[in-house]
């Protein structure tokens, strides 16, 4: 499934990473319940979770890579693939979709050079996927670019919202 | 000040009242608006005296199902020697509505305040925000309130020096809808794919860890302080139409609407005074069409059952739908509803977990005829099949995801048929799929 | 656990249940079978498969029968017209995405999904858009995956979770997507795994040894028990033209619940030898002769009673009840040292399971050999062998060095399922049946006696153990009588208290002086 296997792995769990995920143990009474909050540190330090993270995630927790791999593939906001320097999540699901949604879509795929959803841009800047519903229905569309919420984006204004992500 | 526009006559400004306010996200600028004082209260009463409070009130759940808050609360257990946990449920994810995250995101100590008044009711140390991953600045925003009422002692081994600890944990969810689901929530919380769980038992017997757990929604909790300073008498007062509705409710109305925002209404207000006066009706030159009016589960509504409808729990059941999240989708005569429905059925397609049979593979199929059917190779069958499919997805799996995207399959067949069959009969022209 | 008694009627049948006893088993009870998928009394239920709702009185929605216990005074509809109609919309939905490749499928025949849609399917599809495809995925050593006919129940899943308590399994993915995963790293390897095939209700997990071996109906089942160690699994054995192809787990929940381990599920290649003993062989002026059984039963008795010195009996750990408590009879008035080959290897448990392992003690009649006095110190007794004045080697395998001290005995009888050319002494060489042939009773490690059952005639002249013992033993002394059947010959056991091969069931019986304590 996945090409990435092969690449060393070098651990995320060290320092300040492992510091992170050590803080939080107390507060929950099993480990397996700081799954989530490990696989978002991953990610905050790699960007993605790659088979090397997933390992580590499992021997952290003391659970079996198949079961890391379960629990993260049920999650729509972990990559188990690199993505671009910036992921944007356009929001196309209908309250959005009424209101233009799709053509925000168009021209984010358009603008960035992504051209399919997701697909990373040739330089490797973004990649753009379809979300379904980011609770931001009152002000379409709305964009998760990285960790920014960006509220009513139209066709027009995609060029600039992009130029704010190098 | 309302949000995003300025609050509007028709509306009760109570949850709301703070909304566009960045100071009152601070602690100080909380406590200088009257906030903590309901704790500091609940911290000199007993859990009992707590929950006949809220029962008083008249409170129901704002997440959707409407239960009555104290009630719920009742069920806890008593001297059981157990550790209790209390959940709130931050994953606002049924789309069209967005009022938690305005809560979230404006008064974060608010939510802060009604968890923990909850917390000492349900007898629980510990309480788990969990918030849904996409909402990343109401995340910070909560962090970072959270961590002020630990640092003012507001939270913490012992609260406000009562001797009692309240303990509160934000944890972020990942991507996953389904984890609006109470016990989905659980699991996904405990480390697990967010399946929903077979009930019984029911979180007050064994919820989160095994223990018991009460979990309610952020509006629920953020109204509990409110309730508490301001006496249950008051809160049940705010009602125009069935006792059994009290209090205010944010309702967030999206879609057609000249102002789309979350407004905060005293139970029973007419519907369209809701969407022609406080969201200022249609754009210019339309007309309404549908409305879908809590959150994308219920059945929709026609223009007729709109003019009739009072906004509380009874007053939309007695149009054929329902509250539920308070979520109003708004659809005005240009809106292709064939189009809409279909994309709603891939919403629940793509967040079904996969468990239950009828779930998995009845949202699917259920998306693919009506992909079918606007790019215009629709079949004479296909709506009888698709009012029989949905039956079989109906009332039949562990939770109600499976219902829930059968429900505007059923009422979109049943309330708009001709745009079904303008498309069978080639009359409508296909839509090409996909971006 | 509670005794109280519940009456719920089922399908309009009174049943008196246990309280907390789940709908599904108490139809059991009432003789109604009540479709699932993912239920299973071996895993814990999910409720996901949705196939097992039932309409109860006074209940406003059908309830899964898998999870919900019975409450007194219930009437249950597992066959009203909501029932039947919610089964059918679970099988419409499970077959859409579901391959028509029946007639290539290993499942078909013993196949869940074929059965239910038989019974409550739809006779035509109404599904007309393109089927899901996932390609095949290789598991583990005996496993292949086939995600196109899989239908989610998680069977697979649970079980190595919470029973092998290695969960290497997955559900990747949500919605229609999903399937069952494995972590590239891992491999479905644990001693177990192979249950994954059986619990698997459809042929979306499948055994790389039985593939594509046989069409089920084509095959002769039998039960038996697993002779691969101590533990004795119930087994059935399944043959193709009198080929073993497939053991199976049969049911038993005092031993192996519904499990057996790989080790015993691969090890029936043996029986399949193609060169058995088939005739009986008499040495003569140095040379080997085939005779008639009469010569050969005649030359054996004589050679016992003519035996002065020390007898040894080696015995292999299948050798039946029957087949040993016999033999020891035949050789009566002799000083018979007696002993079992014990082949060791490591213990393999199934976690999940209290009492259930792959056992050290690789000799499945160990404690019927105990029982019946057989089972000395096999060391000693192959010293003592080579001096001994009669050796009888009984169904086993030797060493080269055991099989170099028994030659040098002075007469060796060899009661064996295939010819052994070292043992340059033996006298008489007597084609015996193997398990798969022939009645007999193995005793567990908890005594528990267990009826092995034949699924194939036995080769050439090939008689049972037990019955050339008896004949040989009758013709020792004027009134005898050889027993006629192996139920007569186990009932003459001693040792088993009168119990008879009918006592025994089909899921045995513990014997012995340890009966008592351990009724469960």
């Amino acid at each position: 499934m996945s090409s990435h296997a092969a690449e060393p792995h070098t651990p995320v769990f060290v320092g300040a990473a492992l510091a992170q995920l050590e803080a939080l143990a107390p507060k929950y009474p099993t480990r397996m319940a700081l799954l989530l909050p490990a696989l978002w540190i991953v990610q905050q330090e790699r960007g993605w979770v790659s088979d090397g993270a997933i390992h580590e995630v499992a021997e952290q927790l003391e659970l079996t890579p198949a079961y890391v791999r379960g629990v993260i593939t049920f999650y729509t906001m972990y990559h188990t693939h690199p993505v671009g320097r910036h992921f944007i999540q356009v929001c196309t699901t209908s309250p959005c979709n009424l209101c233009g949604a799709e053509d925000v879509a168009r021209a984010l795929l358009e603008h960035t050079g992504c051209g399919e959803l997701g697909a990373t841009s040739p330089d490797g800047r973004f990649t753009v996927v379809e979300a379904e519903c980011l609770g931001g229905c009152g002000f379409t569309t709305p964009l998760l670019i990285d960790d920014d919420f960006i509220e009513g984006v139209t066709v027009a204004t995609v060029p600039a919202v992009l130029e704010r992500y190098s | 000040m309302g949000y995003p526009h300025p609050i509007h006559a028709t509306e009760t400004p109570v949850l709301s009242t703070h909304f566009g306010e960045v100071e009152a996200r601070s602690y100080s600028g909380w406590v200088a608006r009257g906030g903590y004082e309901g704790l500091r209260k609940a911290l000199t009463m007993t859990p009992e005296q707590i929950v006949d409070e809220v029962k008083a009130s008249g409170l129901r759940g704002r997440g959707g199902a409407g239960f009555p808050t104290g009630l719920k609360w009742s069920f806890m257990p008593k001297d059981d020697g157990k550790p209790h946990y209390l959940c709130c449920n931050a994953d606002e994810s049924e789309p069209g509505t967005f009022k938690d995250r305005e809560i979230l995101r404006w008064t974060p100590h608010a939510l802060i305040e009604g968890c923990a008044i909850a917390a000492l009711a349900i007898r629980a140390e510990v309480s788990y925000i969990y918030i849904r991953g996409e909402y990343t600045e109401p995340y910070h925003i909560l962090q970072a309130a959270v961590d002020e009422a630990y640092a003012a002692g507001a939270l913490g081994p012992n609260a406000f020096g009562s001797g009692k600890p309240l303990e509160m944990i934000v944890h972020r969810g990942a991507g996953a809808y389904i984890c609006g689901e109470e016990t989905a929530l659980m699991n996904s919380l405990e480390g697990r794919r967010g399946n929903p769980r077979i009930k019984p038992p029911f979180p007050a017997v064994s919820g989160l860890f095994g223990q018991p757990t009460t979990i309610n929604n952020v509006e629920t909790l953020a109204a509990v302080p409110h309730i508490l300073m301001r006496g249950a008498a008051w809160y049940a007062g705010l009602c125009l139409g069935n006792p059994k509705s009290t209090g205010t409710k944010l309702i967030s109305v999206c879609g057609h609407v000249q102002r789309p925002g979350t407004y905060e209404i005293t139970l029973g207000l007419p519907m369209r005074d809701l969407i022609f006066e406080a969201c200022g009706g249609m754009l210019p030159g339309r007309t309404l069409k549908a409305v879908i009016p809590g959150g994308s589960s219920v059945p929709i509504m026609t223009p007729d059952e709109v003019d009739r409808c009072v906004t509380d729990y009874e007053g939309i059941a007695a149009e054929g739908s329902l509250l539920g999240s308070g979520g109003m989708i708004v659809m005005d005569d240009t809106t292709d509803i064939v189009y809409q429905i279909m994309r709603l059925a891939r919403f629940y397609a793509h967040e079904s977990c996969a468990q239950c049979t009828n779930c998995r593979e009845g949202t699917g199929w259920t998306t693919r005829i009506l992909e079918r059917i606007v790019a215009g190779k629709g079949k004479a069958s296909d709506l009888d099949l698709l009012m029989d499919l949905a039956e079989n997805m109906t009332g039949k799996t562990i939770c109600v995801l499976s219902d829930s995207c059968a429900t505007p399959v059923v009422s979109g067949i049943q309330k708009f048929r001709p745009d079904f069959e303008a498309y069978l009969s080639g009359a409508r022209a296909p839509v090409s799929l996909g971006i | 656990m509670s005794t109280e008694l519940l009456t719920v009627t089922i399908d309009g049948v009174p049943v008196q249940v246990a309280r907390g006893t789940a709908m599904i088993e108490a139809a059991k009870m009432a003789g109604i079978m009540v479709p699932h998928y993912c239920y299973h009394p071996s895993l814990p239920s999910p409720a996901v498969c949705r196939m097992c709702l039932v309409e109860v009185e006074k209940m406003p929605k059908l309830v899964p029968a898998c999870v919900t216990p019975v409450a007194d005074g219930q009437v249950i509809h597992v066959h009203s017209p909501a029932a039947v109609k919610a089964r059918a919309g679970v099988l419409e939905f499970l077959l859409i995405n579901h391959p028509l490749d029946c007639p290539i499928c290993d499942q078909s025949g013993e196949c869940e999904l074929q059965d239910f849609v038989f019974q409550g399917g739809r006779a035509s599809s109404r599904f007309s858009e393109p089927k899901r495809y996932n390609p095949v995925e290789d598991f583990g050593p005996d496993v292949l995956y086939v995600p196109n006919r899989c239908i989610l129940c998680t069977r697979c899943v649970r079980f190595m979770e919470s029973v092998a308590e290695d969960p290497v399994l997955n559900v990747s993915e949500r919605g229609d997507r999903a399937y069952i995963g494995i972590d590239e790293s891992q491999r479905l390897d644990h001693p177990w795994s192979g249950n994954v095939v059986d619990l698997c209700p459809v042929g979306s997990l499948l055994s790389k040894d039985f593939l594509h071996k046989a069409r089920v109906w084509d095959l002769d089942g039998s039960a038996s028990v697993c002779t691969g160690c101590t533990q004795g699994c119930n087994i059935t054995v399944d043959t193709r033209d009198e080929v073993v192809v497939r053991l199976r787990p049969r049911p038993n929940l005092e031993v192996n619940r519904h499990f057996i381990c790989d080790t015993g599920r691969a090890d029936y290649r043996w029986m399949n030898r193609g060169d058995r003993a088939e005739a009986p062989l008499v040495r003569m002026d140095g040379t080997m002769y085939a005779v008639e059984w009469d010569a050969a039963l005649a030359r054996l008795a004589a050679l016992v009673s003519a035996t002065s010195g020390p007898v040894v009996l080696l015995s292999g750990g299948r050798a039946s009840c029957e087949a040993l408590g016999w033999t020891a009879r035949l050789l009566e008035g002799h000083a018979v040292t007696a002993a079992m080959l014990v082949p060791m290897g490591d213990e393999a448990p199934l976690g999940g399971i209290p009492d259930l392992a792959l056992r050290r003690e690789r000799a499945a009649n160990l404690e019927g050999a105990r029982l019946l006095g057989l089972a000395g110190d096999w060391d000693a007794a192959i010293v003592r062998a080579a001096s001994a004045a009669l050796v009888v080697v009984l169904d086993t395998e030797l060493s080269d060095a055991d099989a170099a001290r028994v030659s040098q005995a002075g007469t060796l009888v060899h009661l064996t399922t295939v010819a052994d050319a070292r043992l340059t002494n033996a006298e008489l060489i007597l084609p015996i049946t193997s398990v798969v042939e022939s009645q007999g009773v193995l005793v567990n490690r908890d005594r528990r006696a267990q009826r092995v059952l034949p699924v194939r005639p036995a080769p050439g002249m090939a008689r049972s153990a037990w019955w050339v013992a008896a004949n040989a033993w009758a013709l020792r002394a004027a009134d005898r009588t050889a027993p006629a059947t192996a139920g007569a010959a186990f009932r003459a056991l001693d040792a088993f208290e009168g119990l008879s091969h009918n006592d025994l069931g089909f899921i045995g019986r513990v014997v012995g002086a340890v009966a008592a304590e351990v009724t469960r």
